[in-house]
């Protein structure tokens, strides 16, 4: 191995890279923009909901709850009856709808503790769980605030403080905005690498290669350095310019602990798109095999939902991605200020990883290149 | 046989045509005489290709008129008419073939395209197969074919439906030249049979134009000159049609005059390369078969056959590309082996299609070979500075390789190979498709190097004349080298006058006694054609259904396509499914007990006790909170501060605190959820248990009814909504990719030229992916109620009639989308993204459509998967059917004919 042609053949991929305006606008993109969106697009928990209501009592109380009824967290709510009600409910036009009993504002005043229908379409998980949250905690503030003119309320004698630590305000953006930093940091070096490799191989100049004192592993090395440098070098620049600057997300860690995991990281999935690049024959191919694996890799690596809910069956196997390290590194490094003591695991686990990679694409693709013809 | 009197083939006045902002035709006018031969001849890219593709209809008319037939292809009612009249054989060894369907099967495919009943394929199968000698290989993969057997395909293919009008691009190219002979036998023997027929060729090769009746020279788009072949030789008085065009081009393109004889050689004595009994097999298929030859130094080594024939494959053997099955190969005596670096600084190579960096300067190119060849790094910019002069590159050295004429790239090439001052070049075609002047440039460079500099050159060609300036020639079919000598002595032994007949003479002797000529190749005169009224028809099924057959066929034999079609939406549901799962559980808590008390205690047990949390070793002080909430170890810390037990005896105020790892944000609001639910169960527990009633209750309860999914599983809330998304995504993606891989491959041609509808095709593509998709429909909703464990309560004939109708609007609009991409990897990308967005933001899919506003909302009205989705969580999860979902079904309904009726509309007959 000589460290000389690597570097040349680093550069000339640099170069080419360079003048591939497609390729460079998709990593702008994917640093920039892209970032951007997925951090501020995320949905808040609860949005414009639909709710409808079914007031059998026609009192002050229930339009006084009615009104509490607001956007943005809810849309304007529907008065219907209750055949309406299920079939609304069936159509899915409906997410809530909030049965208001006979004689309630009497009963409540009475002090006979009567009970409010509210019914949930479960089908609509995210909006289900916490919406129903909201509207008991708004009728619940309404009736007292209503009853509060009559009679105080008891105050409750304990207390439970939630204090979320590492983001107080548990902002959606911060989290992710850093998991789509690392989707793009997976999907380009994949794409990239793989990309130029199968390029070279329909354009030819892959024998050309060869047939000089050239290496396999020197080409390889050359690609792995060249697309992990670009994509490490965006990577920084996005986590600078577009997270901490325009996003505003305060990074409690070390960045150059990250960074040094981004570089291990993107070792192993530069190996991985080399890899994919000699199972495929032509770029098509690639291109649907790589819906097939960034995909899963993504969604299940921990950085859309948390690990703890995954069956065993996918949480363990998931460990020989080095996806999932990341995620965990980045999480413990970027928010909870973790040092090298607390994330040399990760760091490991991703270096054997992209170390078994590396080896599999370089013994897939010495085959490969023989068998071309 | 002649025109003369007749009505004109076709006629072209003054057609000008512009391609991707290059002009590619300029002016030209002429006429094709009927009942004749007319050659239409020049180097690659000077329009040949564009010329006969505007004849054939395949590309529009821009500007300029193109009569055909007595039809004007600018009119799409004449062009209907006449194109079935017309056979298009384009550019390219197959083109037009499909490379997985087999001989039979390619030829079956077009007959039905022109309405021929099965009885009726049978025996022009059959007729044609025997005509060509393909007879043997019925069953053979059209992609398995050689190079002429490839051709004579074609040409079964494009004689299916008899036309009047034969046009043929560069068919014989790359094709040996027994081959070629037997080819234009053929094309004389239809025309003995049909009088009428036209046939208009373009060829590189000037001996095969020499024999045509007409001849159109090409140049830059413009025509040279016409004529017949002995008007061309008078009027530039020269002695072959090679000289002739050279002398018809602009006397600055003329280049210095033609070559001459090549000097004689001085014997160096020692072997430069060496190959014996040379092997290589692949699978079953031997491509090169015992080879074995000596070239001495300084020596120019001719290779001369066929594409596919084993040159390639054995030079990759010499070059240490491949290692050979068997044999032994060497260079000056050290055995080739491919991790020999020594051997290969001595080695220069060029690669068929001169393989170069594009997006690297002529410069960068250099200079990146002779950086890694290691050449000293102070001599690098001296060394590339001589080349590009000596070359003749100074004028482009800046400029990137991929738009330079072909002439400019060979040189290129070859400067690159010669970069590091090898002994031994290996040149495989180094001249194919370039004009005959550079050609010409590039041999006086070749002499050069072997008399000058003692460099031993091997050579690969399919040109004979070529492979009359070399020193001593293989001559090589089917893997095998058939004889090796001087050209002279190879022609003295077959009593030849040129190098051609030799070879020819060989071939025939390898290949046995030519195939069977009896059988007729048109319809004869009692056979029936086809009446007009079976292929004019408006709509034909029986060309969908041939459309239909063959994308089925292709798709089975492509193994990623077809996995990714059965496989693929499974594989993603799995990843879906738990990726966007919302239950927690293990959550991993410790508590921090400043109190220490039967009451703190309880208190914590009341967390422990849930089924989400795992409790781990108790918190001893603040700083060790500190530490393992930050290695992530716990996701939540209960703080009970001192003297909890007393104050709450007391009445006191009290505050537990629960730090929560907000790192991750969803699961920290979950971890919120669940503790402030446990607290406020334990407070009443202790209300209970004091006998004080139930004070926390407020002046009125709100009972939730979790209506279709008691549990509030994700699963069954997440799985039927990710049914719509996936069965929209992958079969619109595989639809797309069905359309625009035709593009991209070429066989779109074979839409452009023969009289199938737009509908048909469509249609006929969409068919086997429908039924793709509902199979992948089934194995989904399999999958949902056994591995998800989610329940179906509705009606399942509802769901399934729903998903029919989705999945036909999902390949619409597949189909929609590849009308408006060129290349697959844009189509994979661009399907994948303009279909999931609006299905997973607008369709209801998070939140309802009718939380929606504006753009929004208007898209998620009118998205077919707004619908589905509705159909989908009613049927599994609301106990629904056909009664309650009606007014969803009606949308889906409509969206199958809009969508197709748009894709139709949209997909162009011509290329433009």
């Amino acid at each position: 191995m000589r460290p000389g042609n690597i570097g040349h053949l680093g550069v000339k991929e640099l170069r080419s890279l360079l003048r591939d305006p497609i390729m460079l606008s998709l990593i702008v993109y994917a640093f920039s923009l892209a970032i951007y969106a997925a951090a501020t697009a995320v949905p808040e928990t609860l949005n414009r909901a639909p709710i409808a209501i079914v007031d059998e009592d026609g009192s002050p109380l229930s339009a006084r709850i009615a009104a509490a009824l607001y956007p943005p967290y809810f849309k304007p709510p529907a008065y219907v009856t209750q055949q309406q009600m299920d079939r609304r409910l069936d159509a899915g036009l409906d997410t809530f709808a909030l049965v208001i009993p006979p004689d309630f504002q009497r009963d409540v005043l009475a002090g006979r503790q009567p009970a409010i229908q509210l019914n949930v379409d479960a089908t609509r998980m995210s909006q289900a769980f916490t919406g129903s949250g909201y509207v008991q905690a708004i009728v619940d503030g309404e009736v007292r605030a209503f009853v509060a003119r009559y009679r105080a309320a008891p105050a409750p004698p304990v207390d439970l403080v939630a204090r979320p630590r590492f983001n107080p305000e548990l902002n959606q953006s911060w989290f992710g905005s850093i998991m789509e930093v690392i989707n793009n940091v997976t999907m380009l070096s994949i794409v990239l690498t793989g990309a130029a490799l199968i390029r070279e191989r329909e354009h030819g100049t892959m024998e050309h290669l060869l047939v000089m004192p050239v290496s396999p592993l020197e080409i390889m090395a050359a690609k792995v350095w060249a697309m992990g440098l670009v994509v490490l070098v965006a990577c920084g620049l996005s986590l600078g310019i577009v997270v901490q600057g325009l996003l505003a997300v305060p990074i409690e860690g070390s960045l150059a602990l990250f960074l040094f995991g981004a570089a291990l990281h993107l070792f192993a999935t530069t190996s991985m798109g080399i890899f994919l690049a000699t199972v495929t024959r032509s770029m098509p191919q690639f291109a649907l095999l790589l819906i097939l694996v960034l995909l899963p890799l993504e969604m299940l690596s921990g950085g859309l939902t948390p690990r703890e809910s995954m069956p065993d069956l996918v949480r363990y196997p998931m460990l020989l991605a080095p996806n999932t390290h990341f995620v965990t590194l980045a999480q413990a490094v970027l928010f909870r200020g973790a040092g090298l003591a607390i994330v040399w695991p990760q760091l490991l686990a991703i270096a054997l990883i992209g170390a078994v990679l590396f080896g599999l694409a370089l013994r897939r693709f010495r085959r490969a290149i023989t068998l071309m013809t | 046989m002649s025109g003369d009197g007749s009505a004109p083939a076709a006629r072209v006045v003054g057609a000008s045509l512009v391609y991707r902002s290059r002009r590619v035709l300029e002016d030209v006018s002429l006429e094709i005489p009927a009942g004749l031969v007319t050659g239409i001849i020049g180097p690659d890219g000077v329009g040949k290709s564009s010329l006969l593709a505007l004849l054939a209809g395949a590309r529009a008319v821009q500007s300029g008129t193109v009569e055909v037939l007595g039809g004007d292809l600018r009119r799409p009612g004449q062009r209907r008419r006449v194109c079935p009249r017309i056979a298009y054989m384009p550019q390219g060894l197959g083109r037009n073939l499909y490379a997985t369907l087999s001989v039979a099967e390619n030829i079956d495919f077009f007959g039905r395209l022109f309405g021929h009943d099965a009885a009726e394929r049978t025996r022009r199968i059959r007729q044609l197969t025997a005509a060509t000698g393909l007879a043997p290989f019925l069953d053979r993969p059209a992609g398995k074919l050689s190079g002429g057997m490839k051709q004579k395909l074609g040409l079964c293919c494009a004689l299916i439906h008899d036309p009047d009008l034969l046009i043929l691009d560069e068919p014989t190219t790359g094709v040996d030249p027994l081959s070629r002979r037997q080819f234009w036998t053929l094309v004389a023997r239809i025309r003995a049979e049909r009088l009428q027929m036209s046939v208009v060729v373009a060829t590189a090769y000037m001996d095969e134009a020499e024999a045509f009746d007409r001849l159109v020279a090409l140049d830059g788009g413009r025509v040279l000159a016409a004529g017949t072949p002995s008007d061309l030789l008078e009027r530039t008085g020269a002695a072959s049609l090679e000289r002739a065009f050279v002398a018809l081009l602009p006397e600055e393109r003329r280049g210095s005059a033609a070559s001459g004889p090549v000097p004689a050689r001085t014997d160096h004595g020692a072997v430069a390369i060496e190959a014996r009994a040379l092997t290589m097999r692949f699978g079953d298929f031997t491509a090169v078969d015992r080879v074995s030859f000596s070239i001495p130094r300084g020596e120019i080594f001719g290779f001369v056959g066929s594409n596919g024939c084993g040159k390639t494959t054995t030079m990759k053997m010499l070059t240490g590309l491949l290692t050979p099955t068997s044999g032994t190969s060497s260079l000056f005596g050290h055995p080739v082996a491919a991790s020999d670096r020594e051997t290969r600084r001595r080695v220069g190579y060029m690669s068929q299609g001169f393989s170069l960096y594009g997006e690297l300067s002529v410069r960068q190119n250099l200079a990146l070979h002779a950086r890694l060849f290691g050449l000293p790094a102070g001599g690098i910019d001296e060394r590339v500075v001589e080349m590009i002069h000596r070359f003749d590159l100074a004028a482009v050295a800046d400029a990137l390789p991929e738009r330079l004429p072909l002439g400019h790239r060979q040189r290129l090439s070859l400067a690159v190979a010669l970069i590091h001052q090898p002994e031994v070049l290996i040149l495989d075609e180094p001249t194919s498709g370039v004009d005959p002047v550079a050609r010409d440039a590039f041999w006086s460079h070749l002499v050069a190097l072997s008399r000058d500099q003692g460099v031993t050159i091997f050579v690969s060609t399919h040109f004979m004349h070529e492979a009359e300036r070399c020193d001593r020639v293989a001559l090589m079919h089917a893997g095998r080298v058939l004889a090796t000598d001087t050209p002279a002595a190879l022609m003295a032994a077959r009593g030849a006058t040129d190098l051609e007949d030799a070879f020819v003479d060989f071939l025939a002797e390898a290949d046995g006694p030519a195939a069977p000529a009896d059988a007729g190749l048109t319809a004869a005169a009692g056979a029936r054609r086809a009446g007009p009224a079976a292929w004019r028809r408006w709509f034909d099924p029986r060309r969908l259904l041939s459309y239909a057959r063959r994308e089925t066929v292709e798709l089975v034999r492509d193994p990623v396509r077809f996995v990714l079609a059965i496989l693929g939406s499974v594989i993603l549901m799995v990843a879906m499914g738990f990726g966007l799962s919302m239950d927690v559980d293990d959550l991993t808590f410790a508590v921090l007990d400043r109190d220490q008390t039967i009451t703190s205690r309880d208190y914590a047990h009341a967390i422990a006790g849930s089924r989400y949390f795992v409790e781990r070793p108790p918190i001893l002080g603040p700083a060790e909170l500190d530490r393992r909430m930050r290695r992530g170890e716990i996701n939540l810390a209960i703080e009970i501060p001192p003297h909890f037990a007393r104050d709450l005896a007391r009445g006191r105020a009290v505050e537990i605190g629960a730090w929560i790892d907000g790192a991750m944000p969803s699961r920290a609001e979950t971890v919120r959820g669940y503790v402030q639910g446990m607290h406020a169960h334990w407070l009443a527990r202790r209300a209970r248990e004091a006998g004080l009633g139930d004070v926390t209750a407020g002046p009125a309860r709100v009972e939730v009814r979790f209506r279709y999914n008691p549990e509030l599983e994700s699963m069954v809330a997440m799985v039927p909504g990710v049914i719509p998304i996936l069965l929209l995504m992958i079969p619109a993606m595989l639809a797309a990719l069905g359309v625009v891989r035709e593009k991209e491959l070429g066989s779109i041609v074979n839409f452009y030229v023969t009289p199938t509808r737009p509908l048909e095709f469509l249609l006929g593509k969409q068919l086997p992916y429908v039924a793709l998709a509902l199979a992948s429909f089934l194995l989904l909703v399999a999958l949902a109620v056994t591995v998800f464990g989610v329940p179906f309560t509705g009606s399942f004939t509802a769901l399934a009639a729903a998903a029919g109708l989705y999945v036909m609007a999902a390949t619409a609009m597949g189909l929609l989308i590849s009308t408006f991409m060129r290349s697959q990897v844009a189509a994979i990308f661009g399907t994948a993204i303009l279909t999931t967005l609006p299905a997973v933001s607008f369709s209801g899919f998070i939140e309802p459509v009718s939380a929606l506003d504006g753009v929004a909302r208007a898209v998620g009205e009118a998205y077919p998967t707004s619908h589905f989705l509705i159909i989908a969580r009613g049927t599994f999860s609301k106990g629904l059917g056909f009664d309650d979902l009606g007014a969803s079904f009606w949308p889906l309904a409509l969206a199958v004919p809009v969508l197709t009726g748009l894709a139709a509309l949209a997909l162009r007959k011509q290329a433009r």
